[in-house]
């Protein structure tokens, strides 16, 4: 264990022998509270920028943006089972596909309403996901991404299967009709989406936020790093890697849902395998096991490959790898590790 | 000299209208994207992603539009074509129209590659009022001037050539049987859907219907399953990469059913070349476009304009590409709309031309088959040709034929 | 039955192409401890090299030494500039790198190359076996050439020092260090090897089917399906494994009625996974124990 407080504030407060002891009290608290009133500042101003876009920036870029805060969600799927539970996942693009066919299906075919969706795409999800944990408990690293990679191959061969075309409209898609705006509210149908879609996202950060730093966060984490010494803590193993994966499923699916209502169409070839990549390359960019680092994922799925283009359309695929390796090698644990880490760097030179 | 009254002045007035109409007429009418000396032109294709095979098709466009700028443009205008990659995605399709429109802030949209993709913007299109002109896939629903007024397309429709077959098989071959190789996705399900509705009564000919997906690496054993079941008519609605390894295969296991190959999968050098001469003898299929790496073409004005147009703008393409036919075919289509526009170049106006044009030709089409659309009938190119392969060289053979689906 | 054994060798034909694979999988497993997204691209990459000098007028033969060589080169190389920096980043982040190079030569080849299939040719040529229509004479040598690498592969491992290091240092680095094992050599050694097996995985499987930038991407999957089956520790059971796929994949295609023929892929997996539930670490893989 560590000195007590009182110890260490008298060590540091040695070559400023006047500090009073209150003053050396203060010298151990001030940075900590300090710390914590930064982030949440920052998410406050984060929320008040994202709240005024809309009537700052096009519309397309309004769509752009709705885009990448629905990618963001879809990576904090993924987040919540790799990151924070260490279970390996390449079939998040099922899930993504799952919620917005079920969206899609429900509007187009029962004319359901547009808000009902979403619940119910992340409980088909939910289900899904849980099924698929069930099984998923007895593997392990690449044996587990097999299996997930083969939820994510499947997908578009059930969803094309001329068998269900009736419902899933096969390879042919369906179209969704974007949702129109409550009438007493001044904003057009892109602002509408753009505004459900923030207020969705920022619900379930907030939630995921919460579910981390709860005892049920930590006991998830805490299979990722010593499954054994979890299980002999008392923990479920079982029951929380499924619920884990349950959970994973119901975000992402809910991010397909808002997805499909956003691009209003769904066909199978949008939630092929290379989806599931793309999700994991925002999640590893973003940065593994934080929760902020899921929305630069997102800005990174969708605005790279557009950077890549305007390079060389030719070479647009390599420039893109090009572009993923340096952010790898510069920032081995992410965007939000990295923005951390110069986070840490300057506190500490402040202090000195 | 009549006095100034009233009602000769309003007499007056329609020959005053007239004498001032040249001046009138030529007022310029822009829609977005047009000044006086450019038109901005929208594009999207699969510039990479698992569809990059048919990057030619955008790229030739690019360089079409490059060489019509340095023959002076159309009309005194100098088009800037801006295409953008869509990796085949629908939702990137969507993202980059919508930039197209918004913020390029673009004419037209001119032959997005794809059905999926297609049809992601399709409503997006006709409720914006953009031209969604000559898209580049055949599905049959591009042909709804009621429905989709702003959308049209241009090659001949796969339901239309797989009931074309279906009439070459009625008649060649009437009680055969009849297996298909097809891929598992729209282009494929269309053409099988077109064999079918062609044969009518007789749609139990079809005995196997064998479907693959473009990421499996052989279809060697659909077409061993076939050779077992019998089967002695092999309708192959492959891509070249699968339709050669078909080919292949069956010169290998000794089968030789009445082949017939789509359009999609019947070129020389692409698809006949590495399958093997001697197991593509006596091979069937139909024509709209004259391929390249076929030398009965080699004295024909046409092909020797499009030889010397990728020899000058795409020195390093492979000619045996038929995306580089298409592309370019596509972006000559436009080109007569545009000139046909004149100085009306709003959206409206555009829509008008397409539907517009009269026994239009380009350097690639076949000879007797030509470009026509009118107000109600949004299908540009309708004409197909059947020909037979002597092991050499396509063989043309029949009148043109049309398969008029509605 | 005849339909039957037919499809039982169409399949074994399909299988040695993901057996041939999945023992370049395997290899770099073992070698790194990780599966490497790019693999069929590097296949794919050194295919198109090969042809390119017989293009230019080379032998056969030379150019396959030739791409050979310069495949287990540049896998040493790869590993040296671009994954020794992040060997000690988070797992997830060495697969992103490997994603990143999987873009770079698929692109890079399209743009080369273009992307009309090209034919690639054999020294066994593609006369039917014995006569018989159900496998031919090139993928009768795809399998012997297979089985020929897995043995001398296994002579190395079993059998030479070096093979022992190698195993050495991916078993246990540290205590490879300590008896003076040149750990991150071996790591380069063992990618280098990988390469030149994926070089002539490549080799053999172009004439099959087809050369162009994506043809490796269907067979890495299945290859990648095969290995898992088999079980990542086995190279035996990799290629076992990978003709287990062939082999179910066709009979599901052709004998399960209704979904059979569009679903045969997801059939397929399905049934791995299914295996996986009673053996998770694949038929032949050995359960790794870790020290608590």
């Amino acid at each position: 264990m560590t000195a007590p407080p009182e110890e260490i504030a008298a060590k540091e407060a040695l070559p400023f022998a006047a500090a009073p002891a209150a003053g050396a009290e203060a010298a151990v608290r001030v940075p900590r509270v300090g710390r914590i009133a930064y982030r949440e500042l920052a998410i406050a101003a984060v929320i008040a920028v994202a709240l005024v876009l809309p009537w700052v920036v096009t519309s397309f870029v309004m769509f752009q943006l709705t885009q990448v805060m629905i990618y963001g969600l879809a990576i904090l799927g993924l987040n919540l089972l790799t990151g924070f539970n260490g279970q390996f996942s390449l079939g998040h693009s099922a899930f993504y596909g799952i919620g917005a066919y079920t969206a899609a299906i429900l509007m187009h075919n029962y004319g359901v309403g547009y808000i009902w969706t979403l619940p119910a795409a992340g409980g088909v999800c939910f289900i899904v996901g849980f099924l698929f944990g069930l099984p998923a408990l007895r593997l392990q690293n690449l044996y587990l991404a097999l299996a997930t990679f083969t939820l994510a191959t499947v997908m578009p061969q059930i969803l094309k299967f001329h068998g269900l075309e009736e419902w899933t409209g096969g390879v042919q898609g369906l179209v969704v009709d974007q949702p129109d705006p409550p009438a007493f509210l001044p904003v057009d149908s892109d602002q509408w989406l753009y505004y459900f879609t923030l207020a969705v996202v920022l619900v379930m950060f907030a939630a995921a936020a919460n579910l981390i730093h709860s005892r049920s966060g930590r006991a998830v984490m805490a299979i990722r790093d010593h499954p054994i010494a979890a299980a002999a803590m008392g923990i479920n193993n079982s029951l929380y890697k499924t619920l884990t994966f349950g959970v994973s499923a119901l975000y992402t699916g809910v991010a397909g849902a808002l997805g499909a209502l956003a691009v209003a169409f769904v066909a199978p070839d949008s939630f092929t395998i290379f989806l599931s990549i793309a999700l994991l390359v925002g999640l590893v960019v973003g940065g593994v096991g934080s929760i902020p680092g899921c929305l630069l994922g997102g800005l990174f799925v969708l605005y790279v490959p557009n950077i890549a283009e305007s390079v060389s359309t030719g070479l647009a695929g390599a420039i893109y790898g090009v572009i993923l390796l340096l952010v790898i090698f510069l920032m081995p644990s992410g965007m939000a590790g990295f923005a951390r880490a110069v986070w840490a760097r300057l506190s500490r030179m402040r202090q000195i | 000299m009549k006095r100034l009254t009233r009602r000769t002045i309003l007499a007056a007035a329609p020959s005053a209208v007239v004498l001032a109409a040249p001046f009138v007429a030529r007022a310029k009418d822009y829609g977005p994207g047009v000044t006086d000396s450019e038109i901005k032109i929208g594009n999207t294709g699969p510039y990479s992603g698992p569809a990059s095979s048919y990057s030619a098709v955008p790229k030739s466009q690019v360089a079409y539009w490059k060489m019509i700028n340095d023959q002076g443009g159309i009309n005194g205008r100098k088009i800037n074509f801006i295409s953008y990659d869509d990796a085949y995605t629908p939702p990137k399709t969507v993202e980059m129209a919508r930039k197209l429109a918004e913020e390029d802030k673009v004419l037209l949209i001119a032959s997005p590659l794809g059905t999926p993709t297609n049809s992601a913007i399709w409503h997006y299109m006709n409720q914006k009022k953009v031209p969604q002109l000559f898209v580049a896939t055949g599905a049959t629903k591009w042909d709804d001037p009621k429905g989709h007024p702003w959308t049209i397309g241009w090659q001949p429709n796969y339901q239309s050539e797989g009931r074309i077959y279906a009439t070459y098989i009625l008649k060649e071959k009437p009680d055969g049987k009849i297996g298909v190789l097809y891929q598992n996705d729209d282009f494929g399900k269309d053409y099988l859907k077109g064999l079918k509705d062609g044969l009518g009564d007789k749609k139990a000919m079809v005995v196997i219907e064998a479907s693959y997906e473009t990421t499996d690496p052989t279809v060697d054993s659909q077409v061993v399953d076939m050779k077992s079941k019998g089967v002695d008519i092999f309708v192959n609605t492959a891509i070249p990469k699968f339709a050669a390894q078909a080919i292949r295969k069956a010169g290998e296991i000794q089968w030789k059913p009445l082949h017939i190959l789509s359009s999609i999968g019947n070129s020389v050098g692409a698809t006949l070349k590495p399958a093997g001469f001697e197991n593509a003898k006596d091979i069937v299929s139909d024509f709209y476009l004259k391929d390249p790496s076929d030398r009965k073409w080699k004295d024909d004005d046409g092909f020797k304009s499009w030889i010397a147009f990728m020899d000058k703008y795409l020195p390093d393409a492979d000619k045996s590409d038929a995306g580089y036919v298409a592309g370019s075919s596509l972006a000559a289509t436009l080109a007569q709309v545009l000139k046909q526009c004149g100085d009306e170049l709003t959206r409206e106006n555009v829509m008008k031309q397409a539907g517009n044009l009269h026994d239009f030709t380009v350097p690639m089409l076949l000879p007797g088959i030509k470009v026509n659309t009118t107000p109600t009938d949004f299908a540009p190119v309708k004409q197909v040709q059947m020909g037979k392969f002597d092991g050499q060289r396509w063989g043309l053979f029949g009148p043109v034929l049309t398969g008029a689906v509605t | 039955m005849e339909l039957l054994l037919q499809q039982v060798m169409a399949g074994l034909a399909n299988g040695a192409i993901y057996a041939c694979m999945a023992l370049a999988v395997v290899m770099i497993f073992q070698a790194i401890d990780h599966l490497n997204f790019a693999q069929g691209e590097m296949a794919m990459f050194s295919t198109f090299i090969a042809w390119q000098l017989i293009e230019w007028g080379q032998p056969y033969w030379v150019a396959f030494a030739v791409t050979v060589l310069v495949s287990f080169v540049a896998g040493i190389l790869i590993d040296r500039v671009l994954f020794r920096p992040i060997r000690n980043a988070p797992v997830l982040s060495q697969v992103v790198a490997f994603i990143a190079l999987f873009s770079i030569l698929n692109s890079s080849a399209g743009q080369i190359w273009n992307y009309t299939i090209k034919s690639f040719p054999t020294p066994f040529g593609h006369k039917p076996l014995f006569g018989i229509s159900l496998m031919d004479t090139h993928e009768a040598g795809m399998i012997g050439v297979t089985l020929a690498m897995l043995g001398l592969l296994y002579l190395f491992f079993r059998g030479t020092r070096l093979g022992l290091a190698m195993r050495a240092a991916a078993a246990n680095p540290e205590s490879a260090r300590l008896v003076g094992i040149r750990v991150s050599w071996m790591t380069a050694l063992g990618w280098g090897m990988a390469a030149a097996i994926g070089a002539v995985a490549g080799m053999l499987i172009a004439p099959v089917v087809f050369l162009e930038p994506n043809m490796m991407l269907g067979v890495l999957l299945y290859g990648f399906a095969g290995a898992v089956l088999g079980g990542l520790t086995s190279p035996a059971g990799a290629v076992l494994g990978g003709f287990a796929v062939g082999v179910i994949e066709n009979l599901a295609g052709t004998f399960i009625p209704y979904f059979g023929r569009e679903l045969k892929l997801s059939i397929a997996l399905i049934l791995i996974v299914v295996v996986l539930m009673f053996r998770p670490s694949g038929m032949f893989g050995r359960r790794v124990v870790s020290r608590v």
